[in-house]
């Protein structure tokens, strides 16, 4: 067992820790939420100085530990999260480079890469959550076309998206799980209706889609049809992968903050606050270390993200929930302040146990996939 | 960087649960109740247990605190009895200590297991009083004097690596007993609500087990205690949860889930408990 990094994988860090210094300076601040045009520009922009700079396909096509280093050396740095791109990078991407045909590898990835195109994710529908096999947007082959009629919920940046990673059921007459096509629908396309929804953090991330007769083309379906599915789970792996690395960074730069802020305001006196503290020191530390854990697992297993996603996922929905309430504990009665960052902060973890899967859905799968109890139905 | 173990330490570990499942099954631990066995010590001394960590020029491995964590692991895992840790730190400087021919314990106030089945007895015992044990495996003495010092780093995390073992016993036991056990015409896993007590299990134990085993790699006092916050964790909540899984056999004598749970509560109480530890944890911040 081995904490330390080969030298190979030292002088990335160090090459990528040269160049945020030079490039982060020269980044306006990231807009604020309401304003999506604005993000999706400076998140664009991010997006391609870190292509010209070769750091943009990191996501997917460097060893898992580049990948690690990556989000710890961007968060340390202070630099913007995937934002807007975030479905792109981390999901169609990765699933296009998977299973997509050279033509739309071709087409789609580079900018992508660029940060050119905009990507959203219209999986969840308003009866298909958890649930997500039972879904029941409809997509009729008609020519070189199909024609999709359904709602979608949820989805998170479809406001500004150029495209859409689209699950629409092609076979009403298979089982559930076989009747299943992945398609990347354009947003622009004729029929698709998109209304923002409010968070309860009062900004509007994400929204219904409504798609009424939308034609798509068939040369837009990724895999082939009837095997969406198998696509999907492949698009799964990777948003389950190391997707949160980064974030246990800034949790922990969180955390030191917290602890300065108690220190001033008086309420380290407090032995419980102080204790709860500590545990979250010990929580986060061990989250980072079981981060590595699963990366050098993946990289000795062939570098496919596993089920180990699952087990740090649960852990750390739960810790990052547990840091902000106590983040408002410091706080006191400024917790109540919605201008305050950490109070925005606290209610946008409380989707953290929903989205990407809920927690109850995670135990399901490490109950059965790892653990191999027998499945409910 | 390669933080998983080498095919070396693989080979240990899987070298020591041979020796210690042909040498510890349940049916020896009840036999022997709370004395030491002087042969199987012996024999732990022989396979280097206590020795593991002394220069090879002293007659020992010349391993590191890593080795040391994944064969304590082990003794966690088969509910070893006796002051294993308190042994091992004393190789090398206890004469019979790292052979297994000494028995080794630790007073550092606060609670002493194995007073007086030990050969030697390192700090201040004076006025030890004995306390009838929740565990029946480990006979505890009181000693009246002064706060606790600081115990020793190794200490506290070769006791979290106990910990560990034990969370993963009982977690494999419950998981095993939810495939068998029926009820309603199907096994008990198949509910979910015991398939979410067991994935709770396996989410402490993982956890804790990163932070012990990069404890092990660093050797970092913080990271260590916090090792020992989530390993305890892990171990009692995980006997607690093993027992539940286990119904109304869970509550009897016979399973061994409960000699689990006595022992976590032990260890969670020795070496850094949770309070000094968060304490630690926050003044590191
Ligand atoms: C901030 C945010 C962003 C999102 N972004 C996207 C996006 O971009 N694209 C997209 O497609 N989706 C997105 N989602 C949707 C997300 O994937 C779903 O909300 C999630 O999968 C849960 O589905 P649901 O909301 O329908 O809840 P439901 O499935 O209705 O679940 C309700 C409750 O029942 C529980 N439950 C359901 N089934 C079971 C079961 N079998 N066993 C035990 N408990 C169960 C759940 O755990 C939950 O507590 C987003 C969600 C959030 C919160």
């Amino acid at each position: 067992m081995d904490l330390t990094y080969t030298e190979e994988e030292e002088a990335f860090r160090a090459g990528l820790r040269h160049w945020l210094k030079a490039a982060l300076p020269a980044l306006p601040p990231r807009p604020p939420p309401g304003d999506w045009p604005a993000r999706r520009a400076h998140d664009s922009a991010w997006q391609r100085a870190l292509y010209d700079a070769g750091y943009a396909d990191v996501h997917w096509d460097a060893s898992p530990t580049r990948r690690l280093i990556f989000l710890e050396e961007t968060e340390r740095a202070g630099a913007p999260y995937v934002g807007a791109n975030f479905v792109g990078l981390l999901h169609a991407g990765p699933t296009i480079a998977a299973e997509g045909t050279p033509g739309q590898r071709a087409r789609w990835l580079p900018p992508i890469l660029r940060g050119d195109e905009i990507w959203c994710q219209g999986f969840s529908e308003p009866d298909a959550g958890s649930d997500l096999a039972s879904l029941r947007t409809r997509a009729v082959r008609d020519g070189d076309c199909y024609v999709v009629t359904g709602a979608k919920v949820w989805t998170s940046h479809a406001e500004i998206a150029d495209w859409c990673e689209l699950l629409v059921r092609t076979d009403p007459q298979a089982p559930r799980h076989r009747g299943i096509t992945w398609l990347a629908m354009p947003m622009d396309a004729p029929g698709v209706t998109v209304r923002p929804l409010r968070t309860l953090a009062g900004s509007a991330e994400f929204a219904e889609v409504f798609l009424d007769e939308v034609r798509v083309p068939v040369a837009n379906r990724v895999g082939e049809e009837n095997d969406g599915w198998r696509v999907t789970m492949v698009t799964l792996s990777f948003e389950r992968g190391t997707a949160f690395a980064g974030e246990v960074v800034a949790c922990r730069r969180t955390l030191a903050e917290l602890a300065r802020t108690a220190r001033e305001n008086g309420r380290w006196d407090d032995t419980a606050l102080r204790r709860r503290l500590g545990r979250l020191n010990a929580e986060f530390g061990a989250l980072w270390r079981l981060t590595q854990w699963n990366v050098a697992e993946a990289e000795a297993t062939g570098g496919v993200p596993g089920t180990g996603g699952s087990v740090f996922k649960l852990r750390y929905s739960e810790a990052r929930q547990e840091l902000y309430d106590t983040a408002a504990a410091v706080l006191g009665p400024d917790a109540l302040d919605l201008s305050r960052a950490w109070t925005r902060d606290r209610l946008s973890s409380l989707s953290y146990t929903i989205a990407a899967g809920t927690s109850q859905i995670q135990r399901n799968i490490v109950a059965e996939r790892i653990l191999g109890l027998p499945k409910e139905r | 960087m390669r933080f998983q173990p080498t095919e070396d330490q693989r080979a240990l570990r899987r070298g020591v649960r041979e020796l210690l499942e042909a040498r510890c099954g349940r049916d020896v631990l009840r036999a022997r109740g709370a004395r030491i066995d002087r042969a199987l010590w012996r024999e732990l001394g022989r396979a280097g247990f206590f020795s593991l960590r002394l220069p090879e020029a002293e007659g020992g491995a010349g391993l590191g605190l890593p080795e040391a964590a994944l064969v304590f692991e082990e003794a966690g895992r088969v509910l070893l009895p006796g002051p294993l840790v308190a042994t091992h730190l004393a190789a090398g400087a206890v004469p019979g200590a790292a052979d297994g021919t000494a028995v080794v314990t630790r007073a550092d106030g606060g609670l002493v297991p194995w007073l007086e089945e030990a050969d030697v007895v390192l700090g201040d015992a004076s006025g030890a009083v004995p306390v009838t044990s929740v565990d029946p495996l480990t006979p505890l003495h009181r000693v009246p004097s002064g706060p606790p010092g600081e115990p020793e780093p190794a200490a506290v995390l070769l006791t979290a690596a106990e910990q560990l073992g034990s969370a993963g016993r009982t977690l494999a036991t419950a998981v095993r007993y939810a495939k068998e056990r029926e009820q309603f015409g199907r096994p008990i896993g198949a509910f979910q609500a015991v398939k979410h007590l067991c994935a709770g299990m396996l989410v402490r134990t993982e956890l804790a087990r990163a932070a012990v085993y990069a404890a092990a790699v660093t050797a970092d006092p913080v990271e260590i205690a916090g090792a020992k916050l989530l390993a305890d964790e892990a171990a009692v909540q995980g006997a607690r949860d093993c027992l539940q899984v286990h119904g109304g056999m869970g509550f009897t004598w016979e399973a061994e889930v409960h000699l689990h749970l006595k022992r976590a509560w032990v260890r969670a109480e020795l070496g850094l408990p949770a309070a000094r530890a968060e304490e630690a944890l926050a003044a590191a911040l």
